[in-house]
Parts: structure tokens; C-alpha cells; sequence
């Protein structure tokens, strides 16, 4: 058997133990943003690709619904009215340059996925059909308008492998299985700038230093700071939770996304794009309850909204079921032929997972945590930024890790697949232009000492507190202080109870003392990465004293543009393993980009 | 209503016996059988009881895993001797007046516990091109198109998740690892049969060697190891037919 695009590597130094490599350009995380990064990258300069996963286990491939463009295949569409929606989706907090640049590049990015080979579904003209998604209008929010492209109901499943099958045709270099755990920065000239990451092979436990010019963060997201949530176990925020540690901000962390249609008690996602295609959601008596909310595009609604109303219909209790504590799916009506067509994946999901069958009754669902709207702040040139506008030389981030800010407060369904493929496309592009006139940045003295040392310290722990019991603690609290709705008076509890698991995590121990795939290692290092995310959201979310999109305050209801019509930046200072957050978090605030619509109150 | 979607009580929990092989590279010389008690409910998946035991009872037990519901591909293994991915096997589909056997897929070298080496499984994968490759070019800016037909010659091709649980499942593939095994071929299947692709002579040809397709005994162990329901067999059937017939 020959191999055409085997992915061995170059030899590479060996030094005390760690393995040195050299590249043009490093990506970390092989998901969507991470390889479309690659494939533009790939040819022009020499990419190597860390995932903590095979490329084909991540993320991206569980999204379902679509990928949005105003391709206008099978109706009247436009560009501009995809950048409104995105705008006002985001309730005004994003950055209208960006959503621009989002909804223009779209076109191009879904016939780039086409041309590589992705099997869309077609119309009968044979063109890539479109289907409606919350949120998504003709002319300004008069009607629904068909504008997501899909495949199925598993669009991120094949975006992933069309990337993946590509890598293999460009022969991209991948490390698998390899955990990024730090980026090393080094002083020149008095200023700290980046030259490599360190990584912990999963296979060996040995450390690898990959020295580059060009640093490229596409680690996802970190939906396990919570418990009920759509996001995979190892989506622990790990790339962010590095860059946050290196005192470089986070901006809008407040921000989490709830999806509405989560499989109730498991947070199993069951796309938008059920509604899409014409799924209802029904409470307890069986009233379409988003006509009361949302007269105009009511099921179609952005998720921000159609999560709030589903925990107030429960909340006044017109839940379903025994405790009447989730509501319906109804997809019944749109037959046996739709659903194993167009929504096969989420039929099945139902059948295996609750033993319901939505050909013939209705699905139990409720939100489910299940996307980062804030992340690692970045220029529409994917530039990680400093400060509001302090570019990093040489370092960039795409994809559900950053935030540039294209989502705003909410995240339109589709707008997140699209996100990984214009903004990773974009980093591909600019960490090569970059990477062809830069010099390596040197190492200093020992570079994975950081890592060996945090390593060694979690491998020799002898305290009495248990990793999964800190964990659990910390999920069960985000869900009960963080979610959908938050007051002052919940989140102070969650703060003290995360400053009570930070104190905690210090008095760990794991049973796994082994070299060889030590997940037990791993599970601790990612516990702190969660705690210290986990703590950054909830300190944001304090501070922003209104209800805006994701961020839904009981005690500030309302939305309060003379005051908060702006990104929160946090900032590491200080002592980071101080007790208190107020201790080494400082807040500040970020100007939002707008250019074409001024905030309006948002109907729909 | 079902019972998943009832709040469970304690009272609902009940312990099962789970017999596990276990290889710890860095202690044992060879694998063995350990078995764990652990309480569960009936709609836990064996990924479940398999985080209990890792998270309560022994941290050294090694497995892989992600997105836990059946699409990242992470955690195929093997349940009571047949290949499942341990995310979507419920517990109250097994009878469990038995103990539950559970061991590392076949085939592929053993590391720890249910992790095997995946780098022959993906080399066979590269091996048959599995990418699109056209020798015309798009009007830019535009799709190619296909019709709805089209497209539905090779729609069940597409939903493969590259867990290895068909190839590992097959005879022919634990006995010739050689052999390019089920799931190589069914992402061959998946380019040769696309009207847009113009390169299935080159994935036929590497498919007629004698580590190809003959190899195939029509065991149809793999059409049922699949999570994603693929007809593999069937995939590979058509494959065999085009090598002989050419594509149409």
C-alpha cells in the first residue's frame, strides 16, 4: 500500500528531552478554521497543524443546520440584508466592519467548499439549495428568506471532511494528538512577542517546541464550563485559556450562546434548521408560544430570544412533561420524507436518545450551552490584538476561539460555519504575507520549562480533592448562576463558588502517573483552563449591569445603549492565583464599530 | 413519554458489571480482563459508565472520546464482540443479567486500554485519494452543478465518520493487515460515484490490487458495525462492479 500524503515529519532536534521544530507559519486546532487556514496556507509557505484531536473528531463536525450566504439560488437575497441581520442578530454589539466583510466573503467561501468538493444539497436546477434559519431575512427583517446552504442536517460534518480530504490532497503536516499547553513569548527590544508553542504529545508525554513566525489560534470553544451543553468533553477553551494567561485580553466573554433545541436533560443539539423547515415549538398545552414573542418570523427568531421564551414558558409553568420543565419540538407535520431526508442525523439523535421518534410525536428539548460569542480579540485581518487596537505581530486567531467581532451579543444559526471558513481563510492569508518578510522571534532559555514544570507539579500532586468532583461542581453551578437568565445575586454565587474550586484545584491529585496517553493528566491541565474561563464570564457578566442578546440580567432587563453599547476587554493583572477575581481581573471597555446601522429596539 | 426524558432518582440507578481489557504499556507485558461494578441508569451510554469508572473508581483507564453522540467517531470499541461506538449503546439495549465485555477495536496496534494506533487505519484512507479531483474548472465564482439524482448515487458514502468501526470489524482485515479494509473503500465509493470527480480510473486501478477489493469476502460485518447505518457492503459491491464494468 503506497501513500501519497503520508503524514510523517521532518526530522526534528532533540534536546534535553524536548523535540524542536521549525515552521513558516504553526496553526493550532485541526477543526474547521484550523484547516481552512492550512489550505490557504499550505502552498505558500511550510504549515504545520497541532490538534489535541484527529482532525476529523472535532467540533465543526457536529454542527448540523447550515452555512449561510446570499448566494440568492432560490430566492431574492443580497448581501447587505445578510450584514443587517447579522448586525441586529448580534443586538447591535457588533462590529459592523467585520459583519461585512463576513457576509461579502460568504458567497466566495461556500463556492470555495463547493469547488473543493462538498456535497450541498441541490435544488432541481442543480445549483446548492438553500433553506430558511432563525434570524435570517429578506429587505430587513420583512419575511424569512432561504439563505443557508446546506448538507442534510450534517453541513459541519462535511465542511470538516471536504477540509480534511483537502489537507491530504495539499499534504499538510499535522500533529495529532498533541496538546498545545503554552505560547512562548519572547522580550525583544523591550517588547514580548511570540516565537513558538509548546505542545504535550499525548502518545508519548514528551514536550515539542514549535518555533514559527506566524502563530495561528483555531482551538474552538469551551462550552464545558457548563453541564447542560452541546459542546464535546473536549472542548475546554484551552487555546484561550493560554492566551489569557499570557495577559493578552478576552473580550465580550459574557456572551454564551444557548441554543433553544437541545435534546431536554441531555443538551444533545437538534439543528435550527428543523424549524428551518417548518418545526414548530410547542408548550405544554400545545400552543405555539413564538407567536406571542415574535409575531413576524416567530420559530425563526434568533436563539437569544427563542431560549428566553422557552425558560419563561417553563418558568410560568406551561412546561411539558412530569416536572413540566422543557417544550416541545413538533416536527409531526412535516413528514417521515423531510425528516429522513433533510434531518436525518437529529431524527436519529431523538430515536437513540430519548426513544422518541419525531415522525409521530413531538421532541422534548430545552437550551443547551453552545457557543462562545467572546473569545480572543482579533482585526478583521485575524490579528490578535493587545488592547483595542494593538496588533500582535505574528499572531492570529479565527473561529469560535476568537472574537472580531462578527456575532456581536448573539450568534445568528449558520453564521458560525461561515465565520470558521472566512476569518480562517483570512488567517491562512495573512499569517503567510506575514510570515514571508518576518524573522523567527528567538527562543529564550528552555522554552517548555512553563509546561514541564506545570506538568510535573499536576503528575506528583498529592492532595485529597478529586478532578472530575471540582469539575462537576463548577458545571452544575455555570448552570445554575450563568445561564440563560442572571442576576447580580446569582453570579455572585457562582463567583464564590468558583473562588472556592480555584482553591480546591490547588489540592488535587491524579491517579494516572504514566507518560504513555495520560488523559487523567490531561483532564486535570483542562479543569484550569475551564475554571479560569469559567471565571472570566461570569466576572464580565457581573459587570454588565443590562440585558443585551446572549447576556439576559432578571435585574436589568433592559438593554442600556447610553451605557453599554460597547465590548467588554478583560485584562489578567496582578497576581493571577490570587483568591478573589477582583483581584486579577481589570475590566475596561472597546468602542463598537458601526458604520451603516444605528442600534434599533430589536422586533421581530 | 420516554423515560430519558423523566427525572431519574437515585432509586432508578442500578449496578452493573462491566469487564474491561485493560494494557497500561508503562506496567503490564500483556493485556488482561478487569472488572468494574458501576451504578448507572438505563438511557447511560457505555461512554457513561466508562467516565464513571475513569472519573470515581481508577483514573488510569484510557479511552478516547469527544463529542458523545455519535459523529466526532472518537470512541469505536468493542461491546460484547461487536464493534459500537460506546456514545451511542445504551445501557438498557444490553442485557445486563451479564456482565458487559469491552475491549479496544481489533486489527490496529493496541497502546492502553481501548486506544489502538489509528495511523494505519488513515493511511490506508490517503491511499485511495480521497479528494475531489477535477479536471475542469468552475465558471469563478460559481458551483459545479449536479443534479438531485446525481448527488444521491453516493449521499450515504458521505455520512462516514472515519471511527474505524467497519474495517475493524472485518476477518479479512484482521488477518492481512494489508488489506485497504471497508472504510477506505467506502471513501473511495464516495469520490468515484460523484459526477463531479474525473479521477475514478486512478482510485479503480489502486482498488483492483490484490490487496483491493477482492479481498472482500462479503461478511457484511461491516454494514452492521457502522454507527452512521452505511450500506458498506453494498458500497463496496458497487465499487467491485465498476471496477470490472467501468463507473456507469
Amino acid at each position: 500500500m503506497t501513500s501519497p500524503s503520508s503524514s510523517a515529519h521532518e526530522e526534528t532536534k532533540v534536546i534535553d528531552g524536548v523535540h524542536y521544530h521549525q515552521y513558516d507559519v504553526v496553526i493550532v486546532g485541526a477543526g474547521g478554521a484550523g484547516m481552512r487556514a492550512a489550505i490557504e496556507a499550505g502552498p505558500h509557505a511550510r504549515v504545520g497543524v497541532i490538534s489535541k484531536l484527529y482532525p476529523t473528531r472535532s467540533h465543526t463536525g457536529a454542527a448540523q443546520g447550515g452555512m449561510a450566504a446570499a448566494l440568492a439560488n432560490v430566492e431574492e437575497d443580497s448581501w447587505e440584508w445578510h450584514t443587517f441581520d447579522t448586525v441586529k442578530g448580534g443586538d447591535y454589539l457588533v462590529d459592523q466592519d467585520a459583519a461585512e466583510i463576513l457576509a461579502k466573503e460568504a458567497i466566495d467561501a461556500v463556492i470555495d467548499l463547493e469547488n473543493m468538493g462538498l456535497p450541498f444539497n441541490r435544488t432541481p436546477e442543480g445549483k446548492i439549495d438553500q433553506r430558511r434559519f432563525g434570524g435570517h431575512t429578506r429587505d430587513h427583517g420583512k419575511a424569512p428568506v432561504r439563505r443557508s446552504c446546506y448538507a442534510a442536517d450534517r453541513t459541519g460534518h462535511m465542511i470538516l471532511q471536504t477540509l480534511f480530504q483537502n489537507c491530504v490532497k495539499l499534504g499538510i503536516e499535522f500533529y495529532n494528538e498533541y496538546y498545545v499547553l503554552d505560547l512562548v513569548m519572547t522580550e525583544v527590544d523591550g517588547v514580548k512577542r511570540p516565537s513558538a508553542v509548546v505542545a504535550y504529545e499525548l502518545a508519548t508525554g514528551d514536550l515539542h517546541v514549535f518555533q514559527a513566525k506566524s502563530i495561528i489560534f483555531a482551538t474552538g470553544g469551551f462550552g464545558k464550563i457548563y453541564k447542560t451543553t452541546s459542546n464535546a468533553h473536549t472542548l475546554t477553551g484551552d487555546g484561550v485559556g493560554i492566551l489569557w494567561r499570557k495577559g493578552i485580553p478576552l473580550e465580550d466573554m459574557e456572551f454564551f450562546q444557548f441554543h433553544p433545541t437541545g435534546l431536554a436533560g441531555l443538551g444533545i443539539l437538534l439543528t435550527e434548521g428543523a424549524r428551518g423547515e417548518g418545526a414548530i415549538l410547542r408548550n405544554a398545552s400545545g400552543e405555539r408560544f413564538m407567536e406571542r414573542y415574535a409575531p413576524t418570523i416567530k420559530d425563526l427568531a434568533p436563539r437569544d430570544i427563542v431560549a428566553r421564551c422557552m425558560v419563561q414558558e417553563v418558568q410560568e409553568g406551561r412546561g411539558a412533561g412530569p416536572n413540566k420543565d422543557y417544550v416541545y419540538l413538533d416536527c409531526t407535520h412535516l413528514g417521515a420524507e423531510v425528516l429522513e431526508t433533510k434531518l436525518p442525523d437529529i431524527t436519529e439523535f431523538a430515536r437513540t436518545y430519548l426513544g422518541v421518534d419525531p415522525v409521530v410525536e413531538p421532541v422534548p428539548v430545552m437550551p443547551t450551552a453552545h457557543y462562545a460569542m467572546g473569545g480572543i480579540p482579533t482585526n478583521i485581518k485575524a490579528e490578535v490584538l493587545s488592547n483595542n487596537d494593538t496588533v500582535i505581530p505574528g499572531l492570529y486567531a479565527a473561529g469560535e476561539c476568537a472574537c472580531v467581532s462578527v456575532h456581536g451579543s448573539n450568534r445568528l444559526g449558520t453564521n458560525s460555519l461561515l465565520d470558521i471558513n472566512v476569518f480562517g481563510k483570512r488567517a491562512g492569508r495573512y499569517s503567510v504575507e506575514y510570515a514571508k518578510t518576518a524573522e523567527f522571534v528567538p527562543l529564550p532559555q528552555d522554552p517548555a520549562g512553563p509546561v514541564r514544570d506545570m506538568i510535573e507539579s499536576i503528575r506528583n500532586a498529592g492532595g485529597t480533592e478529586r478532578v472530575s468532583a471540582l469539575r462537576k461542581e463548577l458545571q452544575e453551578e455555570m448552570d445554575r448562576g450563568a445561564q440563560v437568565f442572571r442576576t447580580d445575586e446569582s453570579l455572585g454565587q457562582v463567583t464564590d463558588t468558583i473562588t472556592k474550586l480555584r482553591e480546591g484545584y490547588k489540592n488535587i491529585s491524579i491517579h494516572d502517573k504514566g507518560k504513555r496517553f495520560n488523559t487523567d493528566l490531561l483532564e486535570a491541565v483542562e479543569l484550569g483552563f475551564l475554571l479560569d474561563l469559567a471565571e472570566v464570564v461570569v466576572y464580565s457578566a457581573r459587570n454588565r449591569k443590562e440585558s443585551r442578546g446572549g447576556h439576559m440580567r432578571d435585574d436589568y432587563p433592559l438593554r442600556n445603549d447610553e451605557d453599554y453599547m460597547v465590548h467588554t476587554m478583560a485584562y489578567l493583572t496582578g497576581d493571577a492565583s490570587s483568591e478573589h477575581a477582583g483581584d486579577h481581573i481589570k475590566l475596561d471597555w472597546k468602542p463598537v464599530v458601526i458604520t451603516n446601522y444605528q442600534p434599533m429596539e430589536r422586533k421581530y | 413519554m420516554a423515560a430519558a426524558t423523566q427525572t431519574l432518582t437515585a432509586a432508578d440507578a442500578f449496578t452493573i458489571t462491566l469487564i474491561i481489557r485493560r494494557f497500561l504499556p508503562d506496567v503490564d507485558d500483556e493485556a488482561r480482563w478487569e472488572s468494574f461494578d458501576v451504578s448507572v441508569y438505563s438511557t447511560d451510554r457505555i461512554l457513561d459508565a466508562l467516565h464513571k469508572i475513569k472519573w470515581e473508581q481508577d483514573g488510569t483507564l484510557s479511552f478516547r472520546r469527544s463529542c458523545a453522540h455519535g459523529i466526532c467517531g472518537s470512541d469505536a470499541m468493542r461491546i460484547n464482540g461487536r464493534n459500537r461506538l460506546a456514545c451511542k449503546t445504551l445501557i438498557k439495549d444490553l442485557d445486563i443479567t451479564q456482565p458487559i465485555y469491552v475491549e479496544a477495536i481489533k486489527g490496529l496496534p493496541l497502546e492502553k486500554d481501548l486506544i489502538v494506533d489509528m495511523e494505519p487505519f488513515f493511511e490506508a484512507f490517503r491511499a485511495v485519494k480521497p479528494f475531489l479531483i477535477a479536471n475542469s474548472t468552475p465558471e469563478a465564482g460559481k458551483e459545479r452543478t449536479q443534479s438531485v439524482a446525481q448527488r444521491a448515487i453516493f449521499d450515504d458514502t458521505t455520512k462516514c465518520i472515519l471511527c474505524a468501526a467497519c474495517t475493524t470489524s472485518c476477518p479479512v482485515f484482521w488477518t492481512d493487515g494489508q488489506y485497504f479494509g471497508p472504510a477506505a473503500i467506502v471513501n473511495a465509493h464516495r469520490f468515484i460515484f460523484d459526477s463531479r470527480d474525473d479521477a475514478a480510473d486512478v482510485r479503480l486501478d489502486i482498488l483492483n490490487d490484490k490487496e483491493g477489493v477482492w479481498r472482500c469476502r462479503t461478511t457484511f460485518n461491516c454494514t452492521e458495525a457502522c454507527p452512521r447505518g452505511i450500506e458498506v457492503t453494498k458500497a463496496i459491491a458497487e465499487v467491485k462492479q465498476a471496477v470490472l464494468r467501468g463507473k456507469r
